[in-house]
């Protein structure tokens, strides 16, 4: 990385990593600073046999490893059916700035003098003349285009809170409460969620997402794709593959005795399975598929593991991940933002892509966002402090694509005392219309005061 | 070995008839060649070393069981254990108490007392979490040093033992708190069996009766001193299977071993960590007998039971984890000289030391898709680099394909397999045969093919059990 983290940013990965280790305690933190959604949730570790998945299952102390097994297996079998959500966090709070650059706009080149984009730069946002996709969105800028992005210009909330921690906090549990301890979504999958399918609500980044957190149903993280290979030392080539046919067929052949019949069934369903979890083994994504390859960043092989999990029909139905890179660009900003954009954009596209041609697109929609936006005027660091209202996305075919709320420009109207973008939608009346449109029930009782909030339509 | 849950039809084993109790116990009496040997070795032991089968046919049944029930002074042959980072530390380090063990089931000379201490470590599981490696590898000494003796000295032993009384709480039963936790498990896992002849008081008084083992704790080595404290155990009357008196740990034990479901439990419990199913009613009974007749000897037993009909004739039986690696080691006389046995054997679902819980490991499911992956990874460790044929060595490019079939059993000490088996290796084999379309190929496959047939026979259902 090359800039720095606030004191704060730092302070927040810590929380995160004591999150994932719920219940083992927190690092002292500063009063008033939230407890992550779902600290203190029991957490195991579990391979899901049928799929294939080393997985930390969260909140299902009462129940025996098998019951979830069985339970995935059960759901696994029947048909799924049931919306998919698809939460991506920008860490960090991405300079929605330079997503949707207003360079349309009067104020923009002075209070953004170094890291301004060009007036031609990137392609034009058709909902708002005076904004641009920045160039390193322009996958994102496609999907737009074929009217599967719901662009949210100015998220946020009133009195927004700076602190990473806090806001993102407040997203994760679906209203400005510092001590909710459940996560919006968590809350979602205790109302029509089974005590026995962990895989229900699915971090893919080898922790609890707190926004999963439930309070009744157990839910889960991939550890790590299961490496469910068969090497041999000094086999390779057509030999192996035909090592690995033989290995089934000796199995298939007993005959007789029990005991030895029942290992060669093994080694028939052994085969079976290499050749099944060949497309969740979450390295790279297959070649051709169309998604970027990064040596470094798990986020394209994540979205590419787990469209092939859906086309498994595996019983997933809230799934969290983390998009590449940290957003809290103190400093240097321009590079880093490209690069990170650029890979989450195009990794987002292939995912669609890929929906689109294992007809699943209608199933899932990818909600992205970020704990805020960033400040409006750049500092001396080439770089953004926090902000209040940032940008954020729905993608996926079923979206409606027309933005919610408007951009509030960069006059004195358009920003708050602190010179913070004003928020023009609710991050909890999205929650509202993706709890009610997209995954059919009634907000109320999900979301704190969801009768307030009045819902923006997002999907078609 | 046999579980005792609830009573099932199937679990709630009668007494002897008097007229079973009469009879002997049947003994093998077929051809006793190399491939009965080999059996043998494996259930017995941990498999045969290179020509260990062969010499173990020529003494005969009678003269190859006594050979394994009676052995030699104890002796380690071959290279000490290590890992990558010198030798072990099994006191210290995570996995090397396993690896520790491991070594003695792969150069002990004294293989069935290495499979006995396998058994009494399952029968009286205890998990390591909850007492210190000293403690835990006195609890293996003390199931060596007993292996075939008397099951009442063993029993005695197990209830004063340190890691014992940590684990079932015996050490934190008093006469102000007795703690029925050893108690229950003294009757429902270790002699008696579920639901066969005791009560909810019975358990309660046996925990009453069993109070009196104290230790202290110090800083450092935790847990020391383990000793009997007359002051806190309960000298008051009990009734116990309904016998009242001021009965202590020696009678708990004692009434346990007298009450009238032990035999049967003992014999049945014994005989499912040799043999696949149940004894055959005639031979339980007739086992039972020479139990009780013997004053609750092991050698006795364990001896009928490795000449019964049933382990030469019988069904196979699916070899526990640590015996199918500990075997692999043993065919290629390799020594522990890594610490990658520790986790593959946790991939494999056996960890010494480590039992899932005081019921012991599960028998009947030692084989599933990822234990049988597991299995494959240990074959290919056993295998190594130094064993492996390097593809570009030099290689007998006229082998045909029964000759390397052959050539890779050889390299196992030509265990024995299928028809089945063998018939799927040699088709494999032809398979490469043919699929060599240039001259630059006839080495390079007749490699990869040598290396590919000791993996599958390695890990074919025949050597995942015996």
């Amino acid at each position: 990385m090359s800039h720095q983290h606030c004191r704060d940013f730092s302070r927040n990965q810590l929380l995160r990593q004591a999150a994932a280790e719920a219940g083992k305690g927190l690092p002292d933190i500063e009063a008033g600073m939230p407890l992550p959604a779902g600290t203190g949730l029991t957490r195991r570790s579990m391979l899901v046999r049928s799929a294939g998945l080393a997985l930390s299952v969260y909140g299902a102390s009462q129940l025996g490893l098998n019951v979830l097994g069985d339970g995935i297996a059960e759901a696994t079998a029947a048909p799924p059916s049931s919306p998919v959500l698809v939460s991506v966090f920008l860490e960090g709070g991405i300079d929605s700035l330079s997503v949707l650059a207003p360079v349309g706009d009067p104020n923009y080149r002075r209070l953004r003098p170094r890291l301004a984009l060009g007036p031609s730069e990137g392609r034009p946002f058709a909902e708002d003349e005076r904004l641009r996709w920045h160039p390193a969105a322009a996958s994102l800028a496609e999907l737009h285009g074929e009217g599967k992005v719901t662009v949210l210009p100015s998220v946020g909330y009133t009195d927004p809170d700076q602190s990473h921690f806090t806001s993102r906090h407040f997203y994760e549990v679906g209203s400005t409460s510092a001590s909710a301890s459940t996560g919006w979504m968590g809350r979602y999958l205790d109302r029509v969620g089974s005590s026995s399918n962990p895989l229900q609500g699915l971090a893919l980044d080898g922790r609890l997402a707190p926004a999963l957190a439930t309070s009744k149903v157990p839910v889960s993280a991939v550890e790590g794709p299961d490496d469910y290979g068969f090497w041999a030392r000094g086999v390779w080539g057509d030999p192996e593959e035909w090592m690995l046919e033989a290995m089934g067929r000796i199995g298939g052949a007993q005959s007789g005795d029990p005991a030895r019949t029942a290992a060669g069934e093994v080694a028939v369903q052994a085969g079976r399975l290499r050749r099944q979890l060949a497309p969740f083994s979450g390295g790279s994504p297959p070649a051709g598929a169309g998604y970027p390859s990064s040596e470094e960043e798990p986020f394209p092989g994540q979205l590419s593991s787990l469209a092939a999990m859906l086309a498994a029909g595996l019983p997933l139905r809230c799934v969290a991940l983390t998009a590449p890179g940290d957003h809290d660009t103190h400093d240097d900003q321009a590079g880093d933002l490209a690069r990170n954009l650029k890979l989450t954009s195009d990794s987002l596209r292939a995912f669609q892509r890929d929906l689109e041609a294992r007809g699943l697109a209608n199933r899932v929609l990818v909600h992205v966002w970020s704990e805020f936006g960033r400040r409006a005027e750049e500092n001396g660091s080439r770089g953004t402090d926090h902000g209040a209202g940032g940008v954020g996305f729905v993608v996926g075919s079923r979206a409606r694509g027309q933005m919610v709320g408007e951009f509030p420009g960069l006059g004195s109207g358009g920003l708050d005392g602190d010179g913070n973008l004003r928020a023009t939608s609710d991050f909890r009346a999205l929650y509202c219309s993706l709890l009610e449109q997209w995954m059919g029930t009634d907000a109320s009782g999900l979301i704190p005061s969801a009768a307030s909030f009045s819902r923006p339509r997002l999907v078609a | 070995m046999l579980k005792f849950g609830r009573p099932t039809a199937d679990h709630r084993l009668s007494q002897a008839t008097p007229s079973e109790a009469m009879s002997a116990v049947p003994v093998y009496s077929g051809r006793f060649g190399r491939q009965e040997a080999e059996r043998l070795l494996w259930r017995a032991g941990f498999g045969p070393r290179p020509g260990e089968a062969d010499k173990l046919a020529k003494r005969g049944l009678r003269g190859a069981v006594l050979s394994l029930t009676r052995p030699p002074a104890a002796r380690l042959s071959g290279p000490a254990p290590r890992t990558e980072d010198g030798p072990l530390r099994a006191h210290s380090e995570w996995s090397h108490d396993h690896l520790w063990w491991l070594d003695r089931m792969v150069r002990s000379n004294q293989p069935l007392v290495e499979r006995m201490a396998l058994v009494w470590h399952d029968w009286f599981a205890t998990v390591k979490d909850a007492a210190p490696a000293r403690l835990m590898l006195g609890q293996n000494a003390l199931f060596r040093r007993q292996a075939l003796g008397s099951f009442e000295d063993l029993l005695r032993g197990v209830t004063r033992d340190p890691a014992m009384l940590l684990f079932l709480s015996g050490g934190d039963s008093t006469k102000w708190e007795p703690n029925e936790n050893y108690a229950r498990e003294l009757m429902e896992l270790f002699t008696l069996g579920a639901g066969r002849g005791y009560t909810e008081r019975d358990v309660r008084e046996h925990a009453r009766a069993l109070t009196g083992w104290d230790y202290d704790w110090r800083e450092g080595p935790g847990p020391v001193n383990f000793r009997y404290n007359p002051e806190i155990h309960d000298t008051g009357a009990k009734t116990i299977f309904g016998r009242r008196g001021p009965h202590d740990w020696q009678d708990s034990v004692s009434m346990c071993l007298k009450h009238k479901s032990h035999p049967s439990f003992f014999v049945s419990k014994l005989w499912s960590a040799f043999a696949a199913g149940t004894p055959p009613t005639g031979t339980r009974g007739a086992l039972q007998s020479l139990y009780v007749r013997s004053g609750y000897e092991v050698r006795p037993v364990v001896e009928a039971i490795l000449m019964h009909p049933r382990i030469y004739d019988g069904d196979r039986v699916v070899k526990p984890p640590v015996v199918y690696i500990a075997g692999l080691l043993r065919a290629l006389e390799r020594p522990i000289d890594t610490g990658a046995w520790g986790w593959i054997s946790d991939l494999s679902g056996q960890v010494l030391f480590r039992p899932p819980n005081v019921a012991g490991w599960d028998e009947d499911r030692w084989l599933d898709t990822a234990t049988f992956r597991a299995r494959w990874l240990a074959a290919n460790y056993a295998i190594g680099e130094k064993r492996a044929l390097d593809t570009d060595g030099e290689y007998d490019t006229t082998e045909d394909a029964p000759g390397a079939v052959a050539r890779a059993l050889a390299f196992w000490g030509r265990p024995t397999l299928s028809v089945e088996t063998r018939r799927q290796l040699l088709a494999y084999a032809e398979r490469c045969q043919d699929g060599i379309e240039h001259s630059w190929q006839e080495r390079p496959y007749r490699i990869l093919r040598q290396n590919a047939l000791r993996m599958l026979i390695a890990t074919s259902p025949d050597c995942m059990t015996s």
